[in-house]
């Protein structure tokens, strides 16, 4: 079986955001990037997984200049067997989804792995585009998922509750938590990384669809005003009267 | 031209996400000048298509098909881009909940329309197509900028206040045949797992984190949510040990939540927990400790014990419900 997991960088959950030039461009400056939690411990885990129970191979892609390679390094010592960074900077979802799309089109993967959302953009968008333009089935925001037989068994999450599903591969699907737990990569992972191929291809020409005019941070909390644990009925009142939410 | 809705209905009745959605799509077809259009399932209630009209669909269009019960992003995609075709849409728009974050970018990359995925408010048109989206987990906006012709939007649930006005949407039958090969998955199973509010669509929500002690002591939780009218949400930990279903955990490894009002009780405030709630208009948070991180992103705070706080909060509440209504 061959899978091909879709890898992004995101900054560290922790990192204070800031925007340069005024409030046109994230400010790069001190952050520590991480691999998009939802690529790592989700999709690149249950792939590898699957690749042990059923054999196979778990290739991780990028869509990203050279600042993504020790992002792929990770995912290789994590247990990827190769990678592919395309080398373009990242900044519509169309965009990335159509360079992961001209790349896979031929080479008949049976799964192509996204995380649920970028921790940073936040969209949910380069899943169900590459599904798109790679005319395959989707399956959003799974929760499980296991192969035999060329069909997948999947569960995900849908408005109001849950599906339990079945669809025949090839497919891409979009992981979330539940599919799998982390994996702390060790040693003999962390040698072999630095040995296994990172291919880097250039971009196909690709229309961006949308484009970041500007950046805003959120207006600062004014005060957290404290009510006295005996005299709950003023908050009631500052919660009908100020507030207005009741 | 027009401006199309995916009007998403559950149980016979269209979500409270869907009325924010259409009223978001009549905004935006005044300011453009044509007409809203919602997009639904024409197995409902013929009085329930047209009151759609209420809330600003000039007309709403339906679809029949058995097998569109059951979810199918595919499939579903299908449905919304042949819809669009025949409705000339310019502008489709999706409640980007569960549904919407699922079919609207497959909608977007077969109609080669930009995406703004979880806009919070209504499209600036003085200098292009402008939509702020919330990004970095909360922590800041963006002012996305949709450079084709044709534009699509997933609108964050609880984002735009639903007006209710007189109206009648006349009801039309779409003619379209689905594909045989549209329909990729088959589904086994659905299992609902949420109470009767959804925690996406709640206006109010009340939640509990590790401060709680135990699973045993939601019972005063689920009071509070229930006088309010609210849903009930949990911490990560908390759904990790089991307490509470994992449908409830917010956060960034969660599910994102904008309510009016978020009550946190006995929940440190992490800011993984943060993530998914910071966009909340209104935090109240009752913890033990005055040193909880939660107090800096709180408008209201008690710093006292959920075992004697909320009982008496619930009484509180119930009396103040009584004399409004
Ligand atoms: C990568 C990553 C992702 C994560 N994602 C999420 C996420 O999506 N959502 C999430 O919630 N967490 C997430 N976490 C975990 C997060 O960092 C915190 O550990 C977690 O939110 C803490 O949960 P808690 O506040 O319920 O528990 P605790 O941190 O144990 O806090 C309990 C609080 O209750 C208070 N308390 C104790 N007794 C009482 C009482 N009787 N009355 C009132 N208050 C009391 C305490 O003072 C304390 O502040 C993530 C962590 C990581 C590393
Ligand atoms: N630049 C990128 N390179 C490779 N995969 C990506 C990239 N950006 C996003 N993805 C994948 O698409 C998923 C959803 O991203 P998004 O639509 O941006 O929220 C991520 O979890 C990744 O799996």
């Amino acid at each position: 079986m061959k899978i091909l997991v879709c890898i992004s960088k995101a900054p560290d959950t922790t990192t204070k955001i800031s925007f340069t030039n005024n409030n046109t461009e994230f400010n790069n400056d001190k952050v520590t990037w991480i691999i998009n939690p939802y690529d790592e411990w989700y999709a690149l885990v249950r792939a590898l997984e699957l690749k042990e129970a059923n054999g196979g191979s778990v290739t991780v892609i990028s869509v990203g200049a050279a600042d993504y390679e020790p992002i792929l390094r990770k995912a290789f010592a994590i247990g990827a067997d190769d990678g592919i960074r395309i080398d373009t900077v990242p900044t519509d979802a169309y965009a990335v989804a159509n360079q992961i799309a001209t790349f896979a089109k031929d080479k008949s993967f049976d799964l192509i792995l996204c995380g649920k959302e970028t921790i940073d953009y936040n969209s949910s968008q380069v899943g169900g585009m590459i599904s798109a333009l790679l005319d395959m089935p989707f399956v959003s925001l799974a929760t499980k998922l296991d192969v035999a037989n060329n069909e997948a068994t999947l569960e995900c999450e849908i408005e109001g509750g849950k599906e339990i599903c079945t669809a025949k591969l090839p497919l891409v699907i979009s992981c979330q938590k539940g599919m799998a737990e982390a994996r702390i990569p060790n040693m003999k992972g962390i040698m072999a990384a630095r040995t296994k191929p990172l291919q880097v291809l250039p971009a196909v020409a690709s229309e961006t669809l949308t484009e970041i005019v500007r950046y805003e941070l959120p207006a600062e909390k004014t005060g957290c005003k404290m009510i006295s644990p005996d005299n709950v009925e003023e908050l009631v009142r500052l919660l009908h009267e100020e507030a207005k939410v009741i | 031209m027009s401006v199309l809705i995916f009007a998403e209905s559950t149980n016979g009745k269209f979500k409270k996400s869907t009325l924010e959605a259409v009223c978001y799509g009549k905004h935006i077809a005044d300011k453009l000048g044509t007409d809203c259009i919602a997009l639904a399932d024409g197995a409902l209630d013929a009085a329930v298509l047209a009151d759609l009209g209420k809330v600003g669909a000039k007309k709403v269009v339906t679809i029949k098909h058995d097998n569109l019960t059951h979810f199918d992003a595919k499939a579903y995609a299908y449905v919304v881009s042949a819809a669009a075709q025949q409705t000339n849409a310019d502008v489709v728009v999706f409640s980007y909940n569960l549904t919407g974050k699922a079919v609207a970018p497959i909608v977007a990359a077969k109609m080669s329309a930009g995406l703004v995925a979880g806009a919070i408010d209504v499209p600036d048109t003085t200098n292009g197509f402008v939509v702020k989206k919330g990004v970095f987990s909360g922590k800041a906006f963006a002012y996305y900028n949709i450079k084709t012709a044709k534009k699509i939007i997933g609108l964050t649930p609880n984002s735009f206040p639903i007006n209710v006005s007189e109206g009648v949407a006349a009801v039309e039958e779409l003619n379209i045949t689905i594909p045989a090969e549209q329909f990729s998955i088959t589904v086994k199973e659905t299992v609902k797992t949420t109470g009767d509010i959804l925690l996406t669509d709640a206006e109010i929500v009340v939640s509990g984190g590790r401060g709680l002690k135990g699973p045993e002591n939601w019972g005063m939780i689920e009071e509070m949510a229930k006088i309010l009218g609210a849903a009930t949400a949990c911490s990560r930990p908390v759904a990790d040990i089991h307490w509470r279903p994992h449908g409830e955990h917010v956060g960034q490894t969660g599910i994102t939540i904008r309510p009016n009002l978020y009550i946190a009780i006995g929940i440190s405030g992490a800011i993984q927990h943060l993530a998914g709630v910071n966009q909340s208009k209104t935090i109240v948070v009752i913890n033990t400790d005055k040193e909880a991180p939660f107090f800096k992103a709180a408008d209201y705070g008690i710093v006292g014990d959920a075992f004697e706080v909320v009982p008496k909060l619930n009484e509180a509440f119930k009396k103040y419900k009584a004399n409004s209504h």
